[in-house]
């Protein structure tokens, strides 16, 4: 069989199209390569789904750990503190058993129990809390001169955040956000090792890599190809949010603008 | 556990709950939270010393050695920590048994890798396929820590290489101006004074390596997540002595709480020990300590 064919067969096996049965004997490369890289799509819908919803609501959360009322700061202050104080991987299993009983009250739950919904909520408040605290720190170091020059020229309220605090604190916050966001893409891999089945083997990236690991008892190529597809992904995201980046620091001298460092040593 | 237990059919509410609590089953739940402790126990320092080892090699002179603390502390970049923990423990147990499968059948003929198998004679087997349970169990156990402390010696030689850098250059200047050797600079000067600097990432990597004790279940541990889904899924009465429905969903909200209180303590420690390390620094923490003594 063709590399080609194999390609058509199981390009969007993740997915559920193609070939219903996994290889079972006599695996290729190529099957290796087309399959880990078809469940990676489960990746990147996981970390961009996540990544976009989580940042409206972490800035929401910073700008409500940043206020002054207790009624406000304290909910948002807790949030933080449950989603960064514990393992994604509990928050996961605990999500998925937490929608599996609501399924019994209410229908309406059902959609949840599945990876593709369930595990994307538990992603989204995830990074949306670690998220926070990253803008919350933001928020907080923007120069006290920008908000007086904003005070001077009449700026006040809503204006002057909008214009003023919030662009500086993305700006401030942009190389750790980036890191974050690398963070999210890397903890996507958990989803269907905790609770989320992997219906008719729909499975992302690393669930396809371990199941060759497994059937081949040879751990010396999947989990190389994955880590191969997974450095181009990082640097993807760094390409992406290096450009974001450019733009957030268009109006500062060459030299003086912040370059993007990726410090990889976090996991959650 | 207690006397009252005998029936539990005739108890109920509290009583129901103290005898449901204290099975033996529960108590083997009660002993993993023993495995995570004694995991982070034994990695913490191994990690540490790793790390110590990758950072000195990365600052080495000598190029060859240099390249390979680099490339330790780089190869866990941009590559989920979880497709290491499971390449690893695989990787580790087929590498011991290839090592021995060499030393102790030199005249076996047939080669290791067969199709889709691994064969080794039965001698080489780790552990011997005559081995007690209990042998099983702990040769798990060593290669699950073997596997965090080489990912976590990876992200502490990370950050002990940072701090080595961060130490001002100044001190090193005048130590080597005070006639010192490079190795007595470095064991006399550099050393002592790096670990303010590196105390703020290893203290994060602390509450990281806590956060990453679950993962002893994905390496086939019967850890808290295994007793917490066993003990959790619905049992009816032919089975148990205590029927419930479906609880692992309050399992693993106790779970979620241990991990938040172990969080918030370490928290505390770290903050005293950012304190004692601070004293007499040429920081703006050590500054602050001692304007606060005067």
């Amino acid at each position: 069989m063709s590399c080609w064919q194999t390609i058509q067969d199981y390009g969007l096996r993740s997915l559920g199209h193609g070939e219903r049965l996994l290889p079972r004997s006599d695996f290729t490369l190529c099957q290796q390569f087309t399959l880990i890289g078809s469940g990676l799509m489960w990746n990147i819908y996981f970390g961009v789904l996540a990544l976009l919803a989580g940042f409206v609501l972490a800035n929401a959360l910073a700008v409500a750990k940043g206020a002054k009322h207790p009624l406000l700061r304290k909910p948002a202050e807790w949030f933080i503190f449950i989603f960064r104080g514990s393992p994604l991987f509990i928050q996961f299993f605990f999500g998925y058993f937490l929608f599996l009983s609501l399924k019994g009250v209410s229908p309406v739950f059902t959609p949840f129990t599945s990876a593709a919904l369930g595990a994307l909520v538990v992603l989204f408040f995830n990074t949306a809390a670690y998220s926070a605290e990253i803008f919350y720190g933001a928020l907080r170091s923007v120069p006290k001169g920008d908000i007086e020059a904003a005070d001077a020229y009449g700026f006040s309220g809503w204006t002057r955040f909008r214009r003023i605090v919030w662009p500086t604190a993305m700006r401030l916050a942009w190389p750790a956000y980036t890191n974050e966001a690398i963070f999210l893409f890397h903890a996507t891999v958990l989803v269907f090792f905790s609770g989320f089945p992997a219906w008719q083997q729909k499975g992302d990236a690393l669930y396809y890599a371990s199941y060759f690991a497994d059937k081949t008892f040879n751990p010396f190529i999947p989990y190389p190809i994955l880590a191969g597809y997974f450095i181009l992904l990082t640097l993807l995201i760094i390409g992406v949010f290096g450009l974001i980046n450019r733009h957030l620091n268009r109006h500062l001298p060459q030299d003086s603008r912040p370059r993007l460092r990726f410090r990889p040593n976090l996991i959650r | 556990m207690f006397s009252y237990c005998t029936d539990p059919a005739a108890l109920s509410g509290l009583t129901w709950l103290s005898c449901y609590l204290t099975t033996g089953k529960h108590m083997a739940l009660y002993w993993s939270f023993g495995t995570v402790l004694t995991l982070l126990a034994i990695t913490a320092p191994t990690a540490l010393a790793l790390g110590f080892a990758g950072a000195s090699a990365a600052r080495s002179r000598i190029r060859p050695l240099s390249w390979l603390g680099k490339f330790y502390i780089a190869i866990v970049r941009g590559v989920p920590d979880i497709a290491f923990f499971l390449f690893f423990v695989i990787a580790l147990d087929q590498g011991i048994e290839y090592l021995r499968h060499k030393v102790k059948c030199p005249d076996w003929s047939e080669p290791i890798r067969q199709g889709n198998d691994f064969v080794v004679c039965s001698a080489a087997k780790m552990p011997l396929s005559t081995a007690s349970q209990w042998q099983h169990d702990v040769y798990g156990f060593a290669l699950a820590v073997v596997t965090f402390a080489i990912v976590f010696g990876a992200f502490a030689a990370n950050v002990l290489f940072g701090a080595m850098r961060a130490v001002p250059h100044a001190q090193i200047e005048t130590a080597e101006a005070y006639g010192m050797s490079p190795r007595q600079a470095y064991w006399r000067v550099l050393v002592p004074q790096m670990w303010i600097y590196a105390l703020p990432g290893l203290g994060n990597l602390w509450m990281v390596l806590i956060k990453a004790t679950p993962l002893l279940f994905l390496l086939g541990i019967s850890d808290i997540v295994y007793w917490a889904r066993e003990l959790g899924g619905a049992k009816t009465a032919r089975f148990t002595d205590y029927p419930h429905p479906d609880w692992r969903m309050w399992y693993f909200l106790a779970l979620l709480v241990f991990y938040l209180g172990f969080t918030k303590l370490s928290e505390m420690v770290l903050e005293r020990l950012t304190r004692r390390l601070s004293h007499g620094q040429a920081t703006a923490g050590g500054e602050a300590l001692r304007k606060a003594a005067t």
